[in-house]
């Protein structure tokens, strides 16, 4: 089977055409998603790659319906996801988010237990499970998500507060919130990023370790390649709001075919490495995205002649790519790449 | 980290609530400033619980009244005796009373319709916030001391009536404290987690914004506490307050109205004057110190 | 030659009210005209407050011992006259978060002559904005920038008026403490490029400080690694970042995976536990809770220094490698 056929087949969480637009206060609409097709298959790590702006923490966002989709659809096991209150709240169950920074994921005035068993006493998953006829108490599920996330031995952080643990335990504690809900989907944004550099390994080593224990899908936004390249299956390039490389790992960092993914990979701190592409400009604005590729006036491959020797800069300039279909191949959203139809 | 006792919820929540007791006493108990004031209210606290006991409430009856009119302190009247000739002691012992209750029962109307309208209108976004967040605006322009007399004197005039009137004036200012501090809590990460997670609004507000919103609450309480007593010394002096009942703003009317001050008779208004002082200093003291234990960012600095 | 920058054996503690809590515990380096050092090291390792003594920046309730020299002048014993024209003229900062660094209300031009004008009062303001301009220039922004408030910049933008900031008054040494953390790695790329032109092209000297040692790697000729206050290892930033010795350095090194080492693929690499408490230290050496290569000796006597190569001490039992310094070890060691 290959891994476009996989990923077709087992899609858990997708996207169709997502849209999501701001209104900015001088009344230009911020498009910060602008059509997005990305399917996230089950038991999958995918790292979703960009720069701020980039529109990728948005798109994370709209995967949790904490931003509603101005175009388009999210789909959850193939059904479109509902917007209704309770309809949100049962699909919260099952996809969690783990932030960027544990301290401030936290309440302060929570201890560990408390905010652990708080996902547990909002879906009354205790009182259904007792119903169900099984013998289960809060503590034991608390316990077991907090081992579960490394915490050991759990009961010794039951009354602590978040203020008396490290950075590392202040994730384990938020992953453990998460985890308390067995969820199918945890969406991880930054999730080591604000995270001392030994204890980075631990939470995503964590993370790898849930997806091959517990089954779980794992979508991590980040600006890290690294990153992706130490636990993510796929990798999907954002930049401007569209996915502009999506493929396995391997042939996105290594094989990459789209400019901007061979400038960001150039440019990742590495002793004894290529020469550095250093895009000029500033990071893009979503109020005022430009015609045609939306990276041609970054992009080293158009100004540098490429784009004109093979006979595309007009494309580059004036014609919009089409949005990169979720089919799991490896593609690119840029005409040098693309099978050009000539009128 | 020691070993895990097996506790059941209720345990870790009683506990903890235990713990964090005893936590916020010996912290308290290392502020000076905050103990003296607690010393204070206690006495105060002692005096109007223990009003019977200390004085005769027949010396409040004009007709019963044994001293001759505005004497001098005395062995006999310690603090001297008033234009009807009774006891400034006993008036200002009973009159504690009447100050503590409306100060206190002001203080919880204005903190409650206070704490519950900025809530409210920070944390839910579209039109309801915003009437609320009008409505706050509107009735924090109406001057104070105007409404306040159209109400007593509307309203009519009983201890219950004052209480209201000052709670009802009061409560805006609180309804914006509580309002900005809500809206910086609700852009704090942890509202977004407890979104995630499914908390409903309720959830939202009782659990993560209200708990992260009391210190501010606790602090303004006694700042409201020390205002409401001003304001019914302030109405009382105006005659806006309970005829039948002695506090210290009807002491200081009275003592207003009969010349104490041209007739060189301190004794009738400088004693209900340096309680009322007291009062609000002590309760002012408290609250900064419980502000400190309960800020953690002022923590950390001192 | 004197050197730009140089440190003796210095311990920042500071006294707080659980008791002393030593930052920095002996630490010596020194920095010559040209080139660039790198410090690594998490939060709590000591790299700022040992940043902070060489302007004398550091809070009152901190402790310096043991000298810090720029240009052989001991900043801490300076009178206050010396010290000011020291911070400006000899040495500056570039701080972390650009944002708050600069006065939202002032223009960047404005806040760019402020040094100038404070260090030489002689200057009239037509000189000073022709200087404004050459140094935003210097950082790559066009001139015409000195006009725009910092909320028009984008943060990439306004750390490079940090940096033509810190460049006003002409120093022969810039610190720069995690100049980069908050930004994206292409404006990273950008603001890194920006410092390392400097030093080739105008002959500073750069303290670079950063939890991330593959911008270390590089950006600086030199790397210095700390932990629990100490210097655990130092050498070529290449030869650091390539082949660490320490069982610390590997973990650090390891922590930011080369994309396609094949190794780091799907075994992100980490270490258990956590950075120690200053407040208190483990025995020993410090790392030995955390250490994979642990021995029972390591949690009772502090580690020996070990040259595993010329100009590469190594605090740690466990490393291969000469007792003493080989020849004539450059100042760095100790």
């Amino acid at each position: 089977m290959t891994p476009a056929t996989k990923a077709r087949r087992t899609a858990l969480l997708s996207t169709r055409g997502l849209g999501v637009t701001f209104a900015s206060r001088d009344g230009a609409a911020a498009r910060a998603v602008d059509g997005v097709d990305l399917d996230v298959g089950s038991g999958e790590v995918v790292a979703l790659v960009g720069e701020s702006g980039s529109g990728k923490t948005t798109l994370a966002r709209t995967l949790l319906g904490l931003e509603r989709p101005s175009t388009g659809s999210v789909e959850f096991e193939g059904a479109s996801l509902q917007t209704s209150t309770r309809g949100l709240r049962a699909y919260r169950r099952r996809v969690q988010l783990v932030l960027q920074d544990p301290t401030g994921a936290l309440n302060p005035r929570q201890t560990v237990y408390e905010s652990v068993a708080e996902g547990l006493r909002i879906h009354k998953l205790v009182e259904q499970a007792q119903r169900a006829g099984e013998r289960v108490v809060e503590t034991d599920l608390v316990s077991q998500a907090l081992s579960r996330a490394g915490l050991r031995p759990p009961g010794g952080f039951f009354l602590t507060y978040p203020h008396e643990l490290s950075g590392g335990q202040r994730q384990r504690v938020v992953i453990a919130g998460a985890l308390a809900l067995e969820p199918e989907v945890i969406i991880a944004d930054e999730p080591v990023s604000s995270l001392d550099a030994s204890i980075r390994g631990e939470i995503l080593a964590l993370l790898l370790r849930l997806r091959d224990d517990l089954g779980l899908t794992v979508l991590v936004v980040t600006h890290d390649l690294g990153l992706a390249w130490n636990i993510a299956d796929r990798v999907a390039v954002m930049y401007l709001g569209r996915i502009v490389e999506v493929g396995t790992t391997e042939e996105v960092l290594l094989t990459p075919r789209h400019p901007y993914t061979r400038a960001l990979l150039s440019v990742v701190p590495e002793v004894s490495q290529q020469e550095p592409i250093v895009l000029v400009g500033e990071t893009p604005d979503p109020r005022r995205i430009p015609a045609g590729c939306r990276f041609h006036p970054r992009c080293p491959a158009y100004a540098g002649g490429e784009a004109e020797a093979a006979g595309v800069a007009e494309d580059c300039r004036t014609r919009d790519l089409p949005v990169l279909a979720a089919t799991g191949d490896h593609r690119a959203a840029c005409w040098l790449t693309m099978p050009t139809p000539k009128p | 980290m020691t070993t895990a006792p097996v506790l059941t919820a209720r345990q870790v929540s009683w506990r903890r609530r235990r713990a964090s007791a005893a936590r916020t006493w010996e912290q308290f108990r290392h502020r000076p400033s905050g103990v003296v004031g607690l010393g204070i209210l206690v006495v105060f606290a002692f005096v109007a619980v223990a009003a019977p006991l200390l004085a005769n409430s027949s010396g409040l009856e004009v007709t019963k009244a044994t001293g001759g009119i505005l004497e001098s302190p005395s062995t006999s009247y310690w603090l001297g005796t008033d234009e009807n000739g009774r006891s400034v002691l006993t008036l200002l012992i009973w009159g504690s009373r009447v100050s503590l209750f409306v100060g206190l029962l002001a203080t919880a109307i204005s903190m409650g319709i206070g704490t519950l309208v900025g809530l409210a209108s920070g944390h839910f976004r579209g039109f309801l916030g915003a009437a609320l967040f009008r409505v706050t605006e509107w009735f924090l322009v109406i001057p104070f001391l105007p409404l306040a007399i159209v109400l007593a004197s509307v309203l009519g005039r009983s201890l219950l009536n004052i209480s209201l009137v000052i709670g009802i004036t009061s409560w805006p200012g609180t309804a914006m404290l509580i309002r900005a501090q809500t809206l910086s809590i609700e852009n704090r990460p942890y509202l977004e987690r407890a979104k995630v997670l499914g908390s409903g609004h309720w959830r939202q507000m009782s659990r993560h914004v209200l708990p992260n919103v009391m210190p501010m609450v606790f602090a303004n309480t006694t700042l409201t506490v020390a205002i409401a007593i001003l304001s019914e010394t302030t109405l009382s002096f105006l005659g806006l307050g309970d005829p039948l009942r002695v506090s210290w703003g009807t002491m200081l009317d009275a003592a207003f109205s009969t010349g104490a001050i041209t007739t060189g008779a301190w004794w009738y208004i400088v004693p209900p004057g340096v309680c009322v002082i007291l009062v609000v200093l002590a309760f002012t003291l408290v609250g900064q110190a419980l502000e400190e234990i309960f800020n953690p960012r002022l923590r950390e600095r001192s | 030659m004197t050197p730009l920058l140089e440190m003796r054996d210095v311990h920042v503690t500071y006294a707080t009210a659980a008791g002393p809590l030593p930052a920095v515990r002996g630490v010596n380096l020194s920095l010559e005209p040209g080139e660039s050092l790198g410090v690594a090291g998490e939060s709590g390792c000591g790299k700022s407050s040992l940043a902070a003594t060489v302007l004398r920046l550091q809070p009152p309730n901190a402790t310096v011992r043991g000298s810090v020299l720029v240009t052989g002048k001991d900043v801490q014993t300076v009178d206050w006259g010396q010290l000011r024209a020291l911070r400006w003229g000899e040495a500056a900062m570039v701080f972390q978060g650009s944002l708050h660094s600069l006065n939202p209300v002032q223009r960047v031009g404005d806040q760019i002559t402020e040094p100038i004008r404070l260090h030489d009062g002689s200057v009239s303001p037509a000189r000073a904005s022709e200087r404004v301009g050459q140094l935003l220039e210097q950082v790559g922004l066009p001139a015409a920038s000195a006009r725009t408030y910092p909320h028009q910049l984008s943060g990439g933008q306004r750390q490079r008026v940090m940096i033509a900031m810190a460049l006003a008054c002409r120093p022969r040494l810039i610190l720069a403490d995690e100049p980069t953390t908050a930004l994206d790695v292409m404006v990273q790329a950008q603001v890194l490029d920006v410092l390392t032109g400097l030093v080739r092209g105008l002959e500073l000297g750069l303290l670079l400080i950063s939890h991330d040692l593959s911008v270390l790697g590089t950006t600086c000729d030199r790397v210095l690694v700390m932990y629990g206050g100490r210097v655990v290892e130092q050498g070529a930033a290449t030869a650091v970042f390539d082949h660490p010795q320490h069982p610390y350095t590997r973990a650090l090194a390891r922590a930011f995976p080369r994309v396609g080492d094949a190794d780091a693929r799907f075994s992100p690499a980490g270490l258990a536990g956590d950075p120690p408490d200053p407040r208190n230290l483990p025995s020993g050496c410090t790392f030995h809770p955390r250490c994979p290569r642990a021995i029972d000796v390591c949690s009772t006597h502090e580690p020996p220094v070990r040259w595993p190569e010329p100009d590469r001490p190594v605090e740690c039992v466990r490393v291969e490698g000469a007792e003493t310094a080989p020849g004539t070890a450059v100042a760095a060691g100790r």
